[in-house]
């Protein structure tokens, strides 16, 4: 603890977060070799469909990475997180769609199809400024961090938590969708922003975009743990996790426990927001089904499944389950919630600190087998 | 030019560089003044004309049965219950009743709770890093360094409190004894003046008391330690003054065995006891 210094820089010291870059960075070499030095029609290469997916992929996992962090280390359970990814991403899909300019199918040089379809005949003020790159790779991170500030302020200022907090998120997560699903609010209704061309400048149909834009996710992600590390390894870190653990006792010591949550809140919200931004090009469509209250719900299983309160468990739970959902919605798709139910069940039940509990349960056991005390920071019942 | 050189020299130190040190003003012996103090709760008297003094550096005893006022005197210290009438002055110099809880904390008194109430998940170290008094506000909690300053008054309260070898263990899974020291080590962090201490020995084993004992003696001196108690056995084994509060006013005063005799004190509390 006493080696490094600089508060950004301490997670390099640690073997768990140099474990899991070495591991990420791989996986992203491997799958860029395989793309692109191994032939088409080889056994072993990767084809644009599966980059494209492992990209997603990996923008889930930072999702799961922002929802860790408030969960795992500060008690909040957020129901709503998909908010913040939605919002993010409707960032990023107003700058794509401005990048089609006169290529849509009315051909108006400024305003988007469904904005000419309802007749408009000038874009909305709040549209303004998304042509320009700098502006809307900006906004992706201050729209969700904005509401988590205001949201944040007003809930954790009156000390709602728990059970009441969850239920309140899960509420604003559903009053967006249901105002995005309103034409009049000028993001596309139901169908959300979609038939997206360039993104600063790259054809979004080509692999070679799609393959950066893969790279491109997994280096946030690696920066985004980088900082969650950063901040749950630090003194900050600790009142975070000794405000989850007993709120009053930390007030009592003189912290101002409502604006460690808020700070937490609205980094975790920022994150949310790039993982939508970096989701949207990837799969070529934002729709208000983003901020669908379901959505947020297995955000919050993925990380259960992959062990609360460790961040590695989240990418972990989050790459998992979505790989097998792509496998099962594959074979059959009426049963994929039945067999997520189960899954959620049966890790609830025999591995209560999910995958990288059992990672580390096997480490622990290996390395020191007479140890028997728990000795992690790990979430106590 | 002298006053360049001033600046140079090697063994001056500027008055910002000083930590800022506890204004209390103790010189004319107590540390702590209550006088006529009255609270009721729906016209029952909780506190009826309390006077009380405690002087700096002792280790006080308040002993009393059930309902006595003991702990609604302590919430009247802390800030936590405003009485209906009296003052209670700390030091000479502030009065109590005109601050609210979090000054009256930072001015250096300490309250331990019965229940001992540490941070599970935490070490037992970082249990005590958390509640040193530093700046906690979120720009610098988030930077702050482990320096070798901290580490030694974390290390120093550590063997105060006799929990060197357990410091990097959990504190969830110290003994009910060891966390109510934990606890009063993380009130030393805060560096107090005055420790109120409600019931430390409830629920701990015979070696355990007298560790606690020895812990709370060991205080007294250092800093004024005033102790809320119900067993007897403990109070007679640390205390030199002994205060009987008996529906909300003192009844006695004294050393244990000047308490201990008196009829008064016999007929309330000790005789049910005995």
């Amino acid at each position: 603890m006493l080696a490094s210094r600089f508060w950004l820089t301490r997670p390099f010291a640690e073997r768990s977060t140099q474990l899991f870059l070495a591991v990420l960075l791989a996986a992203m070499t491997l799958v860029t070799l395989l793309h692109v030095a191994v032939p088409q029609g080889h056994a072993l290469h990767v084809n644009a469909y599966t980059v494209n997916l492992f990209g997603k992929y990996l923008s889930y996992a930072l999702l799961a990475v922002a929802v860790d962090l408030v969960w795992g280390y500060l008690g909040i359970l957020s129901l709503g997180h998909g908010a913040f990814f939605a919002l993010g991403g409707y960032a990023m899909g107003m700058y794509l769609m401005r990048q089609i300019g006169d290529r849509g199918v009315y051909g108006h040089p400024e305003l988007p199809d469904f904005m000419v379809f309802l007749s408009w005949d000038s874009l909305p003020w709040y549209w303004a400024g998304f042509d320009m790159a700098w502006f809307a790779f900006l906004m992706v991170l201050l729209a969700p961090g904005a509401l988590a500030l205001v949201f944040g302020f007003l809930a954790f200022r009156s000390r709602v938590t728990g059970v009441y907090l969850s239920i309140i998120t899960q509420a604003l997560t559903f009053a967006l969708m249901l105002a995005f699903f309103r034409n009049e609010m000028g993001f596309g209704g139901n169908n959300g922003l979609t038939d997206f061309r360039d993104i600063l400048g790259f054809n979004l149909r080509s692999n070679e975009t799609r393959l950066g834009l893969f790279l491109a996710t997994g280096v946030a992600l690696a920066l985004g743990y980088l900082l969650c590390r950063a901040i749950v390894g630090s003194k900050l870190g600790r009142v975070c996790i000794a405000t989850r653990d007993a709120e009053a006792r930390t007030r009592f010591l003189g912290y101002r426990v409502e604006r460690f949550q808020l700070f937490v809140f609205v980094v975790s919200a920022m994150l949310a927001g790039l993982a939508g931004a970096l989701y949207v090009p990837q799969v070529g469509i934002i729709n208000p089904s983003e901020f669908s209250p379901l959505f947020s719900i297995e955000i919050v299983l993925w990380v259960a499944l992959g062990g609360r309160a460790t961040l590695y468990g989240a990418v972990i739970g989050a790459i998992l389950v979505n790989y097998a959902k792509t496998v099962f919605t594959g074979v059959m798709p009426d049963a994929w919630l039945f067999a997520l139910g189960g899954l959620f069940v049966l890790v609830t039940v025999f591995l209560p600190r999910g995958v990288a509990g059992l990672l580390a349960y096997r480490l622990k056991r290996r390395r020191r087998p007479d140890d028997g005390g728990a000795t992690g920071r790990e979430v106590t019942p | 030019m002298s006053l360049l050189r001033s600046f140079a020299d090697r063994d001056r130190v500027f008055d910002f560089l000083v930590p800022a040190v506890s204004p209390v003003d103790v010189r004319h012996g107590p540390i702590l003044y209550l006088e006529d103090v009255t609270v009721s709760f729906d016209g029952f008297k909780a506190i009826n004309n309390l006077n009380l003094t405690v002087d700096d550096g002792e280790l006080r005893c308040i002993i009393g049965p059930n309902g006595a006022g003991k702990t609604t005197m302590m919430d009247i210290i802390t800030g936590k219950t405003r009485p209906d009438s009296g003052s209670v002055w700390f030091g000479s110099r502030h009065d109590l009743l005109a601050m609210n809880e979090p000054e009256i904390a930072s001015l250096g008194i300490g309250r331990k709770f019965q229940k001992p109430t540490v941070f599970e998940a935490l070490s037992v170290f970082e249990n005590l890093e958390l509640a040193m008094a530093a700046d906690k506000r979120i720009l610098p909690t988030l930077t702050a360094r482990m320096s070798g300053e901290i580490r030694d008054r974390i290390e120093e309260v550590l063997v105060t409190i006799g929990l060197v070898e357990l410091h990097g263990r959990p504190a969830g899974i110290l003994s009910h004894g060891q966390k109510q020291w934990l606890e009063i080590g993380m009130l030393l962090m805060q560096r107090p003046r005055l420790l109120l201490v409600d019931e430390p020995v409830a629920g701990m084993t015979e070696q355990e008391m007298a560790r606690t004992a020895e812990l709370l003696t060991g205080l007294a001196g250092k800093q004024s330690v005033v102790v809320v108690e119900h067993d007897m056995g403990f109070v007679r084994s640390i205390a030199r003054q002994v205060t009987v509060l008996h529906q909300g006013s003192v009844l006695a005063e004294g050393s244990m065995d000047q308490v201990s005799n008196d009829p008064k004190v016999i007929e309330v509390y000790l005789g049910e006891e005995a």
